[in-house]
């Protein structure tokens, strides 16, 4: 294992010996310490390693990621795997606004809560929150699943296009042309994948989950719609 | 942008190094603020003084021309004035006489405030922040985006005794909100928007209601962005707007209450490792007092 500590690494240098990894490489398992809430920390990975951040990260931590597996021993400041493409990105603390934003693949699990806008944009990532979402999460959302065992905040999934919601506890309420949706075998098939992925146990039924979607309805400008927008 | 910091001790062992820790609190928010920066402590006081903090040029003989029993502490641009309660009038009257380029930034019993032009690094240093004591103080670190730098621009501000806030975001209905405010008897004495959400809690608060009460009234009247770090003689609170448009994150322990714009103002603390650290829910008041 490869330890760089940010005590006397700049996070430039660290980044950077990362982004020069290959799916060859046999540099495969690193840890980070003394994060100490700094931005942008192992953004850009492209090669199948695995990352511990031992401790807090501020903005953008693991984002754009591919291929790579992240696990971040703390809390994440905003936008945690924005912008994802593969690989996976395991928070075990809370996660601030915009965590998942526009993640085109991969697996975000947050253990702890997420914040406003969680998954806006979501573009295929599949996101397991164990806690909390905050308001306005799943905005625009295009494609992919969002899990949350607690709560949702006010107007989710408002505007979403394709993305599944998938949440066990209250939702304050639903945004524009959000609705909610029956649960059919395929959900429950694709939630109990989603739920295993994120180490969720058997003792979490898929039967206590309620689905949300969209109801197709603001996909195309209608100037009935107008106030709706 | 602009940073944000606020700090409240809980154990009275930390006091004199509160200055120290806000010191560093300020300097790491450099980054979203290099414009100007200011902070208030809340420091020694005694019941029956009065400390009036005032800004301006020449301020060295100003006490001794004053009388009214007034003492002075000077630190560069800035002079503490204590004096008697029962002479804040006739020195308030003294100075807009004698010297009316003076300006008054803050006055109580344990409040002062200082604020300048310059990176938050240079200004906590010119100021001498790391050597004050306290029980609780704010800071915050300006990014000018709307109005000129100036030292009227930087925060905190303050509208009533023993108070001040700090904010980041704008407000857009804060003209309305001085017209309904200065025929109370809300003074202002600058344009800035975030002196009007001062001078508001201000007036609710001389209503009666508490901090916390006068922040949740803001939630119904106060439109725009912002997240607050307001204090009081003994109280210190947070209050961000219903979409959390602008950042903020807290952390807790036995020993303190902590406030930062980003976790990274926070990681200097004692005992942050083990700290409860979260980030405030948008449009809940959370406020702590001291009895």
């Amino acid at each position: 294992m490869i330890c760089v500590d940010l005590a006397t690494t700049t996070k430039r240098d660290l980044n950077q010996s990362l982004h020069v990894l290959t799916a060859e490489t046999n540099e495969t398992h690193w840890q980070v310490l003394n994060p100490q809430g700094q931005h942008a920390l192992v953004a850009g990975l492209d090669a199948p390693i695995t990352i511990e951040i031992m401790g807090h990260a501020g903005y953008y931590c693991a984002g754009m990621n591919q291929q790579a597996a992240v696990t971040v021993h703390g809390n994440v400041g905003v936008g945690v795997a924005e912008n994802m493409m593969s690989g996976r990105v395991h928070v075990k603390g809370d996660a601030s606004q915009s965590a998942g934003a526009t993640a085109h693949g991969g697996l975000l699990v947050i253990d702890g809560d997420a914040s406003a806008r969680c998954g806006i944009s979501m573009k295929g990532v599949d996101i397991v929150v164990k806690g909390s979402i905050g308001p306005m999460s799943a905005f625009m959302a295009q494609a992919g699943n969002l899990v949350v065992l607690g709560d949702a905040g006010e107007a989710l999934g408002d505007s979403i296009y394709e993305t599944r919601i998938f949440v066990r506890g209250q939702v304050k309420s639903l945004g524009a042309d959000c609705i909610e949706k029956e649960m059919r075998p395929e959900h429950h098939v694709t939630l109990r994948r989603l739920l295993d992925a994120a180490g969720v146990g058997e003792d979490v039924s898929v039967d206590s989950f309620r689905r949300y979607g969209s109801a197709r309805q603001l996909y195309n400008f209608h100037v009935d719609n107008a106030a709706a927008y | 942008m602009c940073g944000i910091v606020g700090l409240f001790l809980k154990d009275r062992s930390l006091e004199p190094q509160l200055g120290a820790m806000l010191a560093r609190m300020l300097e790491v928010m450099s980054d979203r603020g290099p414009d100007s920066a200011g902070f208030a402590v809340y420091g020694d006081g005694a019941a029956d003084h009065i400390k009036l903090t005032v800004r301006g040029a020449d301020l060295a003989g100003v006490v001794a021309a004053m009388g009214l029993g007034a003492t002075g502490v000077l630190r560069d641009s800035h002079l503490v004035i204590s004096l008697p309660i029962a002479q804040e009038s006739a020195a308030r009257a003294w100075l807009a006489l004698n010297r009316p380029d003076i300006v008054v930034i803050g006055a109580g019993q344990r409040i002062e405030l200082y604020k300048e032009v310059g990176l938050p690094a240079d200004v906590a240093t010119r100021f001498g922040l790391s050597g004050m004591s306290g029980s609780h103080g704010i800071g915050h670190t300006r990014m000018a985006t709307e109005s000129a730098v100036t030292t009227d621009g930087a925060h905190p501000f303050s509208t009533g005794a023993d108070q001040c806030l700090v904010h980041n975001g704008s407000l857009s209905n804060h003209r309305s909100l001085r017209r309904m405010l200065e025929p109370k008897g809300i003074e202002f004495v600058t344009d800035n928007d975030s002196e009007v959400a001062a001078g508001y809690l201000t007036w609710r608060m001389r209503e009666g209601a508490s901090l916390a009460g006068a922040l949740e009234a803001g939630l119904d009247d106060l439109d725009g962005f912002f997240t607050f770090v307001v204090g009081t003689e003994n109280g210190f609170a947070v209050l961000r707007d219903p979409i959390a448009c602008k950042p903020a994150v807290m952390a807790e322990t036995d020993r303190y209450v902590a406030f930062g714009s980003e976790y990274r103002a926070l990681v200097g603390l004692p005992g942050i490792a083990h700290a409860r650290v979260f980030e405030p829910e948008p449009a809940r008041v959370y406020a702590w007092e001291r009895h």
